[in-house]
């Protein structure tokens, strides 16, 4: 390590004031404070030691907490495709399909998006910061396989510029800065990340006939849109490339199309059980998003008109993106409400709202993306509310 | 009523080098300083005395112009070797070369009976000149106090809870009738009550055990419960326009050694701690004691730095340094100015953290003792974990808005947020544990100076 060391301090005058790099100067600090964690000693006043966690280590704490959720969906690409085009396939031949599909994604999401950050670093001379580790990872996770490489690119450019850096980059933003990469998509390219014939990568292929691409929101809308139990729908769904592609054991594993990590509610619980486990989520925003789906699914049977109302509640966690977007999306900390009481409060109304956007509208099959962003608008005034209760008691206490 | 209070929430910082219960023998301290930087908030400092004048123990040497009544006083009789100024001429430190035996200013003496009688203006006046009187912290702000006020209740927490703190058990022992004088003295200055927090955990020392005059409460929980601040909240919070005072045990004993013996004792008990002593213990000194004779030669390695105080709220001192005038120990530790390959992500045993992110591995080993350095273990960042202060600070008080509060200069929200109730110590625990690595104790501290001088 003696010789990496050595070639950082070799490079080193080149970046300081008066060198010929000096303006790239943070760049070479990210870099070296990547591979060594810095010999920064602490001040003469103020606390002699410090905690050794730092932000770099809750960051990449988040991102193996979504490795499951990437491992599983490279599979399921793969497992998908081979479904579709109906030929039988190996567990390694899935994988390859997978990673054909997928690690472009990843790649292009990773390069654009530190790319646009470095740049905003080096032009604001602010620190490089190591939010987008996560960032990076969730664009691809979200992102349907079959999406154009550019528009991830574009969506990532949009996300951290206006997303993030024109509020101060990381710690400064108000909307989720994965969810903004993808609401951009949502909105300027729909056809390529809605719609029924997006979710399964086929290559070059051509799917089996009578395929429907249609994923299980979609089939349960138009379930109850057409009169017909939703159970029953998804049961009878895509019969000719197997039995049972939408029983709820594969909803909840997740081998359905989807966008490449959010299908599988088990690996996003492996990583809630991940992130609370190392206390770097919020078990309240995800204990609470996942109860107020269920509640809202209650109500909505007791005030059924259609089939799709009168769903089990359970399978609104098994369906879409919903398990995905709790664990990884609504406890992203600077977007979600900061106090304690609000973070009860942020994770009911997300699963609530997920659940009324996916069954009352028909434009947006799935809910989470815009239950989210809309929660993110609103957190700061559910944490206005729980800061003025604080306040009000200090000043009930006083005339006491 | 006196209370019990259970608190939760705090975080224990456990290292090595705790002090053995029991004085080692380092040689004496040659020479003794006051520092005017050790007193939050004093704005004029003034020297009274020039290079080369001799003092007695008690002679006055330095005030504040902004608050004249009060004076500093020599610890220890000798001579003044040296007024050390720092850039524009601020003033460091007043060194004390002291003689082989000490001879003391002498003040008005009191028995049981004529403590009793003694008026409250002249118990004050006896108070301020002799030089004890900078033991009495007034809250909000903590600053020293000012002898025109009247608090609405005295404050004394009679335990310590900072890594690696003295025993009060053992440092105060054979005190008990100072410490109840001190109590006497301290009954006639505020209009309300005198309260005496004690650990609910731990028998209770001696010098504590039978104190008249006071209300007992009783607190338990990890670090930060001792802090004086915490039970004040959880007894009778300050709200804005309240006052009240607060007084360190040993505090407390130097007043009732003043009233009962006529003189200014700053005779110390001090412990030396910290993972590189070699020899850890207590040490008999004065207060503003040179460290030299502590360190020297008391040293594992070299690479290390001494702190005044407990490494939570301590100050970096030289080798050859001086204690802080409030500071009860020395702590010595290692610098930690090295890199280290990966050390983000490397998973590990020996750091110790108050997180569980992934590779941080103390928490399956609540008991154990660390050896930490002065590494941040990371830069500097904008806020961005939440959640994580509220788990260390048993108060009803939110940090981050607090903190965000005071970076915006918004007084209201800083009021309304409570920022009367804190000082740089009960936050202590919240810098040691942000992973963002913001200093905080200096943003609290930056807060208060806008409300104060405002």
């Amino acid at each position: 390590m003696k010789a990496l060391q050595n070639l950082f301090d070799n490079l080193k005058p080149n970046f300081e004031k008066g060198g010929k790099w000096e303006k790239f100067h943070t760049l070479y600090e990210g870099h070296r404070t990547i591979a060594f964690a810095p010999d920064l000693i602490t001040g003469s006043r103020g606390t002699q030691i410090k905690d050794a966690v730092d932000l770099k280590r809750v960051m990449i704490t988040v991102v193996i907490a979504m490795i499951p959720a990437l491992l599983f969906g490279i599979f399921n690409v793969g497992h998908q495709h081979f479904l579709a085009t109906g030929m039988d396939a190996t567990f390694f031949d899935k994988v390859l399909i997978g990673l054909i599909s997928v690690l472009p994604i990843l790649i292009v999401s990773y390069a654009i998006g530190l790319g646009t950050e470095f740049t905003f670093c080096v032009i604001r001379n602010h620190p490089i910061s190591e939010g987008f580790l996560v960032t990076g990872m969730l664009i691809a996770l979200v992102m349907p396989p079959n999406v154009p490489l550019w528009q991830v690119a574009l969506a990532t450019i949009f996300a951290v510029v206006i997303g993030k850096e024109v509020f101060g980059g990381t710690g400064m933003n108000i909307l989720n800065v994965a969810m903004t990469a993808r609401a951009f998509l949502y909105f300027a390219y729909p056809a390529q990340i809605s719609g029924d014939q997006v979710w399964t990568y086929l290559g070059d292929k051509t799917p089996v006939d009578g395929f429907s691409g249609a994923t299980a929101l979609a089939v349960a809308y138009t379930a109850g849109v057409d009169g017909e139990p939703v159970t029953k729908a998804l049961a009878e769904h895509n019969t000719l490339i197997g039995d049972g592609l939408y029983s709820f054991s594969n909803l909840f594993m997740g081998l359905i199309p989807g966008s490449i990590g959010e299908t599988s509610t088990l690996m996003a619980l492996i990583g809630a059980v991940i992130l609370i486990g190392t206390g770097v989520a919020s078990w309240k925003i995800i204990v609470s998003g996942f109860a107020g789906a269920y509640a809202m699914g209650l109500i909505l049977n007791i005030f059924a008109v259609n089939e799709y109302m009168a769903m089990a509640p359970q399978y609104h966690w098994v369906m879409g993106g919903l398990a995905f977007g709790i664990v990884f999306m609504a406890t992203d900390p600077v977007s979600a409400a900061q106090t304690e009481a609000g973070k009860w409060i942020y994770g009911l109304l997300i699963g609530v709202l997920t659940v009324i956007i996916r069954v009352t509208n028909p434009a947006y099959p799935e809910g989470i993306m815009l239950a989210v962003l809309f929660m993110n608008v609103f957190a700061p005034l559910i944490d206005y509310y729980v800061v003025k209760a604080n306040k009000k008691r200090r000043l009930q206490r006083a005339t006491v | 009523m006196s209370k019990t209070v259970k608190l939760k929430k705090g975080f224990d910082i456990k290292l090595v080098g705790k002090a053995e219960k029991q004085l080692a023998d380092f040689k004496p301290s040659k020479t003794f300083a006051i520092k005017p930087t050790d007193f939050a908030g004093m704005q004029r400092p003034k020297v009274t005395v020039n290079e080369g004048d001799t003092v007695k123990a008690g002679t006055p040497i330095l005030f504040d112009k902004a608050m004249e009544k009060v004076q500093y006083v020599a610890p220890v009789s000798g001579e003044i070797v040296e007024i050390k100024r720092g850039d524009k001429r601020k003033l460091l430190e007043i060194k004390i070369l002291a003689d082989s035996k000490i001879s003391y200013e002498s003040f008005d003496k009191f028995s049981g009976t004529s403590l009793e009688s003694l008026s409250r203006e002249d118990a004050i006046v006896q108070m301020t000149k002799s030089g004890v009187w900078p033991q009495i912290i007034q809250r909000p702000f903590g600053v020293v106090a000012n002898p025109d006020d009247t608090p609405k209740a005295i404050f004394i927490s009679a335990f310590d809870t900072n890594p690696l703190a003295p025993d009060y058990g053992f440092t105060l022992q054979g005190e008990e009738s100072n410490f109840q004088a001190g109590i006497d003295v301290l009954g006639k200055l505020t209009s309300g009550k005198i309260h005496l927090n004690i650990n609910a955990d731990e028998q209770t020392p001696a010098v504590f055990a039978n104190v008249k005059g006071v209300e007992v409460n009783k607190f338990s929980g990890p670090h930060p419960a001792g802090n004086v601040g915490i039970q004040i909240h959880h007894i009778d919070p300050i709200n804005k326009g309240d006052m009240v005072w607060t007084v360190s045990p040993y505090g407390v004993c130097q007043i009732g050694k003043l009233f009962l013996e006529g003189k200014y004792d700053a005779s110390k008990i001090i412990s030396v701690t910290g993972s590189e002593a070699l020899k850890t213990g207590y040490v008999k000194t004065y207060m503003g004691a040179c460290v030299d004779t502590l360190v020297e030669g008391n040293l594992k390695q070299n690479h290390i730095r001494v702190v005044s105080g407990n490494v939570l709220t301590g100050d970096r001192i030289n080798k050859n340094g001086y204690v802080g005038y409030y500071a009860s120990q020395i702590t010595i530790i290692p610098e930690g100015d090295y890199e280290e390959f990966l050390g983000w992500v490397k998973p590990s045993t020996t750091k110790l953290s108050f997180h569980k992110a992934i590779g941080l591995l103390s928490f399956l080993n609540k008991g154990k003792e660390y050896v930490v350095d002065t590494n941040t273990h990371g830069e500097e960042r904008p806020f961005v974990v939440t959640g994580a202060f509220e788990k260390v600070l048993p108060m009803d008080i939110l940090p981050t808005y607090l903190f965000k509060a005071i970076l915006t200069e918004d007084f209201d929200e800083m009021e309304e947020l409570g920022i009367y109730e804190l000082i740089e110590e009960d936050v202590a625990i919240c810098e040691f544990i942000d992973p963002s690595k913001n200093e905080l104790q200096g943003i609290l501290r930056n807060g208060i100076e806008l409300l104060m001088y405002s």
